[in-house]
């Protein structure tokens, strides 16, 4: 998995992308693909559901992978900073239930107002990473893992014993205000964000944490500040997606965020390939059809219904058996390091910047 | 008063049992640097063949003195086996590979254990907690107060579980750094490579240390479940969680640490659960977890290695 070959693929050459996937062009598809999914999908809420659910297992597994993949600091508590986003944006949603802007129409007024609370559960979320990204200070590897897996679990807890989040029960009412062009919006974002940092110099000095710490830190770069920031950008976009989330599930309670959801957060991070944003996406999305096709399937083959409910109880060994021959087949996850222009077909032109 | 003695004895015998399964995770911990995820799915997996056993053998064999033994050895040997196959087959394999890919490993193992467990498919238990016979008749073997509503209790079980776990800190301790095999071990441990070249079978040690931190794992767990009453497929994780707190407290790696740690937490624990809030149990383990290694990065009997490049 650190080799020197994928260090050179993942950072050394990150202007390799080709020309058409650069500037604004995937900017002018995305926005009319995504106003036609709104459009076309606005009476089927299954479609819209796991569109939705897809964009924000998206965008949790392309921000856990700036800290696991890009950084190299093994984070298990990604729930956590969900649940902080979940909750806080859910408060303020309802806190604003009946306030609306008054010279927008009311489709736009409530864009806005989610927008402020996915901003206020991000910013919150972000305060948590920052919290959790100082212990960091002194912590590495396996003590640091332990670390992010215990705040996941105390804000678990936390949220648990508020009055005002509900408690055990959760929070029912949230205004479902979500829509896919929104998740959409903030997975562009996300992975805007997550490329535009690893084709950065942050990126390289993240990059050269991950692969020696303590090499990086002769040469000169200031680890625990790039840990940090690693940090709060992650969960900061976790937060969001836990807003997202608030917004399109009739419920959010303390038991969607525990120590179960970060490990198939994970799971889609090694699976798709530590460090690689392609394989982020690409697994975020395979392993959330995964249950529903599997689930489909048994009902096709007349399996009584009964094998199609067990569908949620086999995941979870399924991901635990798939994580263990993952590791042992193929450690680097699907794609590596690398991102999806660096396997396209030689004939799609490339451009060469210099360094 | 009394209240605070009750307090004290249900967080020091909670205490050994965190105890004796971080010693597990210590070992395995010292030997390979391995945070071995899947050593609370063991003990699982312990408590269900124990609990298997207890029931073959029947009602009358329960209480006896042969039928606790016969009932601790299946389930201690069946861990070991499996043990054995775990280290074998996943942890092997990777053994030269970052070390990061042994851990995703052990958490795989973990969750297929512990959501296999879950199901209801053939001889698999279900996800529906059970409840745990009484191996161990429970005795009062010290009382204040009034002997029909006593203010404070001391069970007998709750001794045994502390020698029990004394007496194998002690053999442990005596194992690394009496005899031949613990020097193997400890030689290992600093660096098996080296080791190898000096003719020490490496696999085989390793192997070995699986097995013992497995067995005790399924003891230990046998007195969690005589503790507690009941066992679940998801005990494991949670149990696993915390001896892992309570190793990592004591310093990973060191024996007599884990014992403290595992004392420290479970008593920390009883006294939230005491004089707080019950609810908060989980989140003041975490808690206290991270100050100790914020004060003290390797634990309060660890000590932090330079690393090099």
């Amino acid at each position: 998995m650190h080799t020197a070959a994928a260090v050179s693929s993942g950072s050394g050459k990150p202007s390799g992308i080709p020309a058409p996937l650069r500037g604004i062009f995937p900017l002018l598809v995305a926005l009319p693909v995504l106003l036609l999914l709104e459009w076309l999908l606005s009476n089927s809420p299954f479609a819209t559901y796991l569109l939705s659910i897809m964009g924000v297992n998206i965008i949790l597994a392309v921000s856990l992978n700036i800290v696991n993949g890009m950084t190299g600091q093994f984070s298990i508590g990604h729930a956590g900073f969900m649940a902080v986003g979940a909750y806080l944006s859910g408060v303020t949603a309802l806190a604003l239930k009946d306030v609306a802007i008054s010279f927008l129409p009311v489709a736009a007024s409530d864009q806005v107002l989610l927008v402020v609370t996915l901003l206020v559960g991000g910013i919150a979320a972000a305060l948590c990473g920052f919290l959790v990204g100082l212990p960091s200070l002194r912590l590495r590897g396996d003590y640091l893992a332990i670390v992010t897996l215990g705040f996941g679990e105390i804000i678990r807890v936390a949220v648990q014993n508020t009055e005002a989040f509900g408690k055990a029960l959760g929070l029912s009412g949230i205004p479902q205000t979500s829509s896919v062009a929104m998740v959409g919006f903030w997975v562009f974002l996300v992975v805007l964000v997550a490329r535009r940092i690893a084709a950065s110099s942050h990126g390289r000095s993240l990059w050269a944490i991950r692969e020696d710490e303590v090499a990086a830190e002769a040469m000169g770069v200031n680890t625990t500040g790039y840990k940090v920031r690693a940090f709060v950008i992650s969960s900061f976009f976790a937060g969001v997606a836990g807003g997202l989330f608030a917004h399109f599930v009739p419920i959010i309670n303390p038991g969607s965020f525990t120590f179960v959801k970060s490990m198939e957060i994970v799971v889609m991070v090694v699976l798709g390939g530590l460090g690689s944003t392609t394989g982020a996406i690409v697994a975020a999305v395979f392993l959330t059809l995964l249950p529903e096709g599997l689930r489909s399937a048994f009902t096709a083959f007349g399996a009584e219904g009964s094998l199609a409910q067990k569908v949620d109880q086999i995941r979870m060994p399924v991901y635990g058996m798939l994580l263990v021959v993952l590791m042992l087949a193929r450690p680097q996850g699907l794609f590596g390091t690398r991102e999806i222009w660096e396997i396209l077909p030689r004939w799609i032109p490339r451009r060469r910047k210099g360094m | 008063m009394s209240q605070l003695l009750q307090h004290l004895i249900n967080g020091i015998a909670a205490g050994t049992i965190y105890a004796l399964v971080a010693l597990g995770y210590t070992m395995v911990y010292g030997v390979l640097k391995l945070i071995n995820f899947a050593h609370g799915d063991v003990m699982m997996v312990g408590v269900y063949m124990g609990y298997s056993t207890a029931f073959m053998l029947g009602r009358q064999a329960q209480g006896t003195l042969w039928g606790v033994l016969l009932i601790f050895l299946v389930a201690m040997g069946g861990c070991a086996l499996m043990g054995f196959l775990i280290e074998r087959f996943a942890y092997r394999p990777l053994r030269e590979k970052p070390r990061l890919t042994a851990l995703i490993t052990a958490i795989g193992i973990s969750f297929t254990l512990s959501y296999g467990f879950q199901l209801d498919i053939g001889f698999l238990p279900g996800a529906a907690p059970r409840a745990f016979p009484q191996i161990i008749k429970p005795a009062m073997w010290f009382t204040v107060g009034d002997p029909e509503f006593p203010d404070v209790v001391l069970w007998n079980w709750q001794v045994i579980s502390l020698l029990l776990a004394v007496g194998l800190m002690a053999g442990l301790q005596y194992l690394v750094f009496r005899t031949r095999f613990g020097r193997a071990m400890r030689a290992v441990s600093f660096d098996h490579r080296v080791a190898a070249l000096m003719g020490i079978p490496t696999d085989r040690v390793i192997s070995l240390t699986f097995m013992i931190g497995s067995a005790l794992a399924a003891g230990a767990g046998l007195l969690y479940a005589i503790k507690d009453t009941s066992v679940s497929p998801l005990m494991g994780l949670y149990v696993g969680l915390k001896a892992f707190v309570a190793a990592v407290i004591g310093g990973i790696g060191n024996v007599p640490g884990a014992m403290v740690g595992g004392l420290l937490l479970g008593l920390v624990e009883e006294f939230v659960v005491g004089y707080a809030a019950s609810t908060w149990r989980d989140a003041v383990a975490f808690g206290f977890l991270i100050l100790v290694l914020l004060v003290r990065p390797g634990g309060l009997f660890g000590r932090v290695a330079a690393e090099k490049v």
